[in-house]
């Protein structure tokens, strides 16, 4: 009797907790890139497949950058010494180029979705 | 200097064939020139303010600051761009009729092209920011042989107004019985594209999580930043790999548009002027 009314008053308890614990939204899967003289550090980034990305990217120039893949089809400036922020996915495995409009001949790197 | 000839080339490009097409439908209409050019100085003005706040965009709305106001810009245009098409289709047969009178130098009064001139402005405005941070990032960094990389930029500014220029007069000199119907199938396809990019722009910015799968790509045949890629992108929306979010949005809006113009043209021909025709 006493277990039984415990576990009816926790449980909703518990539910509440784990709802709490748990956003609304799947946790995004953060990447970290930076640009530094006129180039992607690193130049291949990794992540799991099915998932959404969230890459940062910090220009550490003084000039700006414009951030641009063709098979992510994703565009964004990121203004000298400023951070941009680029939501990609969820992807299938494969290689994504991407690249530095600003700067095309050094500014590249590979998203790769495993 | 190529790099960046291609750069400013690239950017140009989508605006001033957006001005030649514009200028070219609408050359009968009067005081048209002033129109454009208000839009374009317009244009231009934001496009330094927009290039200056840059850095405060970013960070705005959770990293999605320039997606938000490339959405706003984008939708704007193509509501002007489709409220002039529906407009001028009321008006394409007498139009035609005057423009066949030679001798008349008569034009259109008293039509409003604020519509235009703000569609030719937000297209200038979302090219035109890019240009002057990659021209400032240029001359801000007094790294060696920035005067070529400047001459480049030059060199291309004036490659893609040229090619503006270029379909002005490729239009203008199309029989003046088609020239209505050939400018305006070109305004609804810029309207497609704009739409396209729209859609794109939603799925970036992760509003619209549907659709964002591409149908195709072609990106191998034709890639979308090779000369003619760049020209079919700029001309009639083309895209290497569209997602079908974008090709929805784009047959959408094309449909929207013409069976608007339609239904107007329908709902003023019964009662509506005499409509003339050439012997």
């Amino acid at each position: 009797m006493m277990k039984t009314l415990k576990n009816f008053l926790l449980n909703p308890l518990a539910l509440l907790f784990a709802a709490g614990a748990v956003p609304a939204f799947a946790a995004d899967t953060e990447l970290q890139l930076v640009i530094k003289n006129h180039q992607f550090q690193p130049t291949e980034i990794k992540a799991p497949a099915a998932q959404k990305l969230r890459i940062l990217v910090h220009n550490q120039d003084s000039t700006p950058e414009e951030f641009e893949s063709h098979s992510l089809k994703r565009e964004k400036i990121i203004p000298g010494g400023a951070k941009a922020t680029i939501l990609v996915g969820p992807l299938k495995p494969g290689r994504y180029e991407f690249f530095g409009e600003f700067n095309p001949a050094t500014a590249k790197g590979t998203l790769v979705i495993e | 200097m190529f790099a960046s000839a291609l750069i400013v080339f690239r950017e140009t490009l989508e605006a001033a064939l957006f001005i030649g097409i514009v200028a070219a439908a609408t050359r009968d209409l009067a005081g048209r020139t002033r129109w454009i050019v208000a839009g374009v100085a317009g244009g231009l003005l934001g496009s330094l303010l927009l290039a200056a706040s840059m850095e405060q965009l970013t960070t705005l709305a959770d990293g999605a600051g320039q997606d938000v106001l490339n959405a706003l810009f984008l939708a704007m245009a193509l509501a002007m761009l489709a409220w002039h098409c529906i407009w001028i289709s009321t008006h394409a047969r007498e139009m035609v009729q005057q423009a066949r009178n030679v001798g008349s130098q008569a034009q259109h009064q008293g039509q409003a092209l604020w519509a235009i001139a703000i569609a030719v402005g937000v297209c200038v405005l979302r090219e035109g920011a890019e240009t002057v941070l990659f021209i400032g990032g240029i001359a801000a960094s007094a790294q060696s042989g920035w005067q070529a990389l400047l001459a480049g930029a030059g060199v291309g500014l004036l490659t893609g107004l040229g090619m503006g220029l270029l379909i002005y007069l490729g239009l203008t000199r199309i029989k003046v019985q088609y020239v209505f119907a050939v400018s305006n199938a070109f305004l609804l396809l810029l309207a497609g594209s704009l739409a396209s990019q729209l859609a794109k722009v939603l799925t970036q910015a992760d509003w619209v999580g549907v659709g964002s799968e591409a149908l195709w790509d072609t990106s191998t045949t034709l890639p979308q930043d090779s000369p003619p890629g760049m020209l079919l992108h700029a001309l009639v929306g083309y895209d290497a790999s569209p997602s079908g979010l974008q090709l929805g949005f784009y047959l959408l809006a094309i449909g929207f548009i013409w069976l608007a113009s339609r239904w107007v043209q329908a709902g003023l021909s019964p009662q509506g002027r005499p409509v003339l025709r050439s012997p």
